[in-house]
């Protein structure tokens, strides 16, 4: 880039030597910023356009796309299979990341008073934001396993209870893919928690505790409300992350994927199924173009409430 | 040789239509990656160009899961294979999407493919054509766990359906609870039991799954009391748990069930297998009646070999559709040689474990899918309502009888 400017200097050194410094330094930034912009272009937005684009077609990859409108689209809505996956995305998030928020932050609200042990415990909680989600997910697999190989109902059964099926039952599956996808995440947010409530400044406790306020108090009132920006972002982030969520889902009931009878369904492994297993391109594409506007238009909406309000 | 013979002399049969071409050809073999299946065809590549010094054949390979996906990206790039494996099941998508081209009768004569291979090579044939020829083909059996037949007292593995139920209850093991703690049978639809169901069960039942037509055809009494008998060996015999140790031959490797329906491509698994086990014909009806189900995976020639191309790319496609490729074949992967002579010699019908397998392909059938994966699905699905919601058999089947024939007409429209 910088040798293609160079080339372009010296070919009309007097039109580059006319231009005033800010002028120069403004052609600089724009061809800077014109990589990132360029390859955004190219890696991003165009195969998105073309996703919309597709979403209007036949495409099965091997034939030629032919435009059938909307098709795609009215065969999804009367799909009631869509309309459960669509449903089950929602759980993940609406269960997800309320719960993991809250287990993180009550975890990061002690664990900044522990003293003892503290890097090591932090790590724990860290570990399996490390662990691959594959391999986790194969473990929790094995886990809710039934007798006499699953750990649970093991245990279960040595305290006299019934043993469970949990990944086996359409009531059970979607929660029993949650907990180790809302454990996976926790190290994450509680770092990202831990970081917030150190940010603020300690002047505010002390004034606080001088005024006679209760640790009730002083988390509701000032922990709380300093962690906004901390909140903001862990929620759009986690969110994304929940109606997104595939991995933990596809390991976990690899047999029968989003089974049994799509319970755990996600959309994205909808989308993964009708693309590389059906090659119904078209179909999928506009899944992804449903996908996108909950995206959107869920982010649109917690910056929105969480707004800073000034 | 015999064979050999008969190879030197198709061979020479088709280097006469390459005269003239005497620099070297290459061409390009695809196939998915699978340890023996790799070393088998590496043999047959050296093999082959050791009979023909002026072709060379370049081996490609990739994951399953990706495999028909790169198929199908090279076609769009232009790049195809000249010789492609394909599953039998995919050949309605290879064919309309032009990823390969029929067979020449005058290099595969149609009546000699039909009178040597298998009958179940048909699934390769669309109109007058052949689209591509298996060099081994693959069916179901009863495999069992002799130790636990001991234990339980059991002389001789079941050779009806009654027989396996009496076996499964004799071998189940429950704790104090009721819960199974060793199956008698494993029940896996998402492994082999869909296959079994549909081509076993609801034909001994006296139904058939698919009419001529290609439509479901099992939404019947038939098909029902198939079901039935499947989901009673959970709900009724509580001789096996559908998601016992996951999968069915996970629970059979450890030794925690009795008996598990599955393929040839199994006993690579299983020989490693930490006790002694049989392998059995699929069990018969009270009539006497047996079926099973068998598939394969085929070799065709890509849409993209042409001139000098496509006749080294014929050259190679014969010799590795040949008796000697089929007991390579057969000795590095296990798997049972597709031509009729090749495979029913006394030898191997004798064998204890190629027997039972060879025995079934004779009256196999050879379900005709169009989208594998959804197809079993839908009988994945069926069997849920039925175990997990409650819902009776007959509604269950009516669902998944309307769920299949929907792809069926999604693929067929």
């Amino acid at each position: 880039m910088a040798s293609a400017t160079a080339k372009q200097g010296a070919g009309s050194t007097r039109f580059w030597d006319r231009l005033n410094m800010s002028t120069k330094r403004v052609i600089w930034a724009w061809t800077f910023l014109a990589l990132p912009i360029l390859f955004y272009a190219a890696i991003r937005f165009y195969p998105t356009f073309t996703a919309f684009w597709l979403s209007l077609t036949d495409w099965d990859l091997l034939r030629p796309a032919n435009f059938i409108g909307f098709a795609n689209y009215q065969k999804m809505f009367a799909d009631p299979v869509f309309w459960k996956v669509f449903q089950n995305t929602f759980l993940y998030l609406l269960v997800g990341t309320p719960v993991s928020l809250i287990i993180s932050f009550v975890i990061a609200y002690y664990l900044d008073r522990v003293r003892f042990m503290h890097g090591f415990i932090r790590a724990l909680y860290f570990l399996p934001f490390l662990t691959t989600a594959a391999a986790m997910g194969w473990v929790w697999r094995w886990f809710y396993q039934p007798l006499p190989i699953g750990v649970i109902n093991g245990f279960l059964s040595t305290i006299g209870m019934e043993q469970q099926p949990f990944l086996r039952s359409t009531l059970q599956a979607l929660p029993s893919i949650l907990v180790p996808a809302i454990w996976a995440g926790l190290g994450f947010q509680i770092i990202i928690f831990m970081a917030g409530i150190r940010a603020i400044p300690s002047t505010f406790y002390e004034a606080a505790k001088i005024d006679g306020l209760g640790d009730w108090a002083i988390l509701r009132k000032i922990t709380v409300p300093l962690l906004k920006p901390t909140t903001v972002f862990l929620v759009v982030f986690s969110s994304i992350g929940f109606l997104r969520i595939f991995d933990q889902v596809y390991n976990m009931t690899s047999n029968d994927p989003g089974g049994p009878l799509n319970a755990t369904k996600p959309i994205v492994l909808m989308i993964y199924q009708t693309a590389f297993s059906s090659y119904q391109m078209g179909y999928a594409a506009a899944q992804t173009v449903v996908l996108f506007t909950i995206l959107l238009v869920v982010s649109l909406l917690q910056l929105y409430v969480l707004r800073e309000k000034k | 040789m015999f064979s050999k013979a008969k190879i030197a002399g198709l061979a020479a049969g088709i280097s006469f239509l390459a005269l003239g071409s005497a620099q070297a050809v290459e061409i390009e073999y695809w196939q998915y990656v699978f340890d023996s299946r790799v070393q088998a065809m590496d043999q047959l590549i050296k093999n082959f160009e050791a009979a023909n010094p002026d072709i060379t054949v370049k081996h490609t390979t990739f994951p399953y899961a990706d495999y028909q996906t790169r198929v199908v990206a090279a076609k769009v790039a232009g790049q195809g294979p000249d010789v492609v494996q394909l599953f039998y099941g995919w050949l309605d998508n290879f064919v309309s999407g032009e990823l390969i081209q029929p067979l020449d009768p005058a290099v595969f004569p149609t009546a000699e493919i039909e009178s040597d291979f298998f009958p179940i090579v048909s699934a390769m044939k669309r109109g007058d054509s052949y689209y591509g020829l298996p060099t081994a083909v693959r069916s179901l059996a009863l495999f069992y766990n002799k130790a636990l037949f001991e234990e339980a007292g059991i002389a001789n593995p079941p050779s009806n359906l009654e027989e396996l139920l009496a076996a499964a209850e004799a071998t189940v093991k429950r704790d104090g609870g009721g819960n199974i703690i060793s199956e008698g049978i494993t029940m896996d639809m998402a492994g082999q039991d869909h296959h079994w169901w549909r081509e076993a069960l609801i034909r001994q039942n006296g139904g058939v799954p698919y009419d001529a037509e290609g439509n479901v055809a099992y939404n019947d009494a038939a098909g029902a009391a198939a079901l039935k008998f499947y989901t009673d060996l959970q709900t009724e015999q509580k001789v096996g748990l559908v998601g016992f140790m996951d999968e069915g031959q996970a629970a059979f490797r450890a030794g925690l069930a009795a008996m598990t329906i599955d393929g040839t491509f199994r006993l690579g698994a299983f020989e490693s297998n930490p006790f002694e086990w049989g392998v059995v014909e699929l069990p018969a009806d009270a009539n006497g009646v047996r079926s099973n189900y068998s598939s394969y995976f085929a070799n065709a020639i890509g849409a993209s070999a042409q001139g000098e191309e496509k006749i080294a790319a014929e050259k190679f496609l014969a010799y590795i559709s040949s008796p000697e490729a089929m007991e390579v074949w057969l000795d590095i992967v296990g798997e049972l040689p597709a031509r009729r002579d090749v495979a029913l010699t006394e030898t191997n019908l004798n064998d204890p474990i190629k027997g039972p397998f060879l025995k079934g392909l004779e009256y196999a059938h050879t379900t005709k899918f169009y989208d594998e994966a959804a197809q079993r699905q839908t009988a994945i699905d069926m069997v849920n309502r039925v175990l997990l919601e409650g819902q009776s058999v007959e509604d269950s089947l009516a669902q998944a009888a309307a769920a299949e024939q929907a792809i069926i007409d999604a693929a067929t429209k």
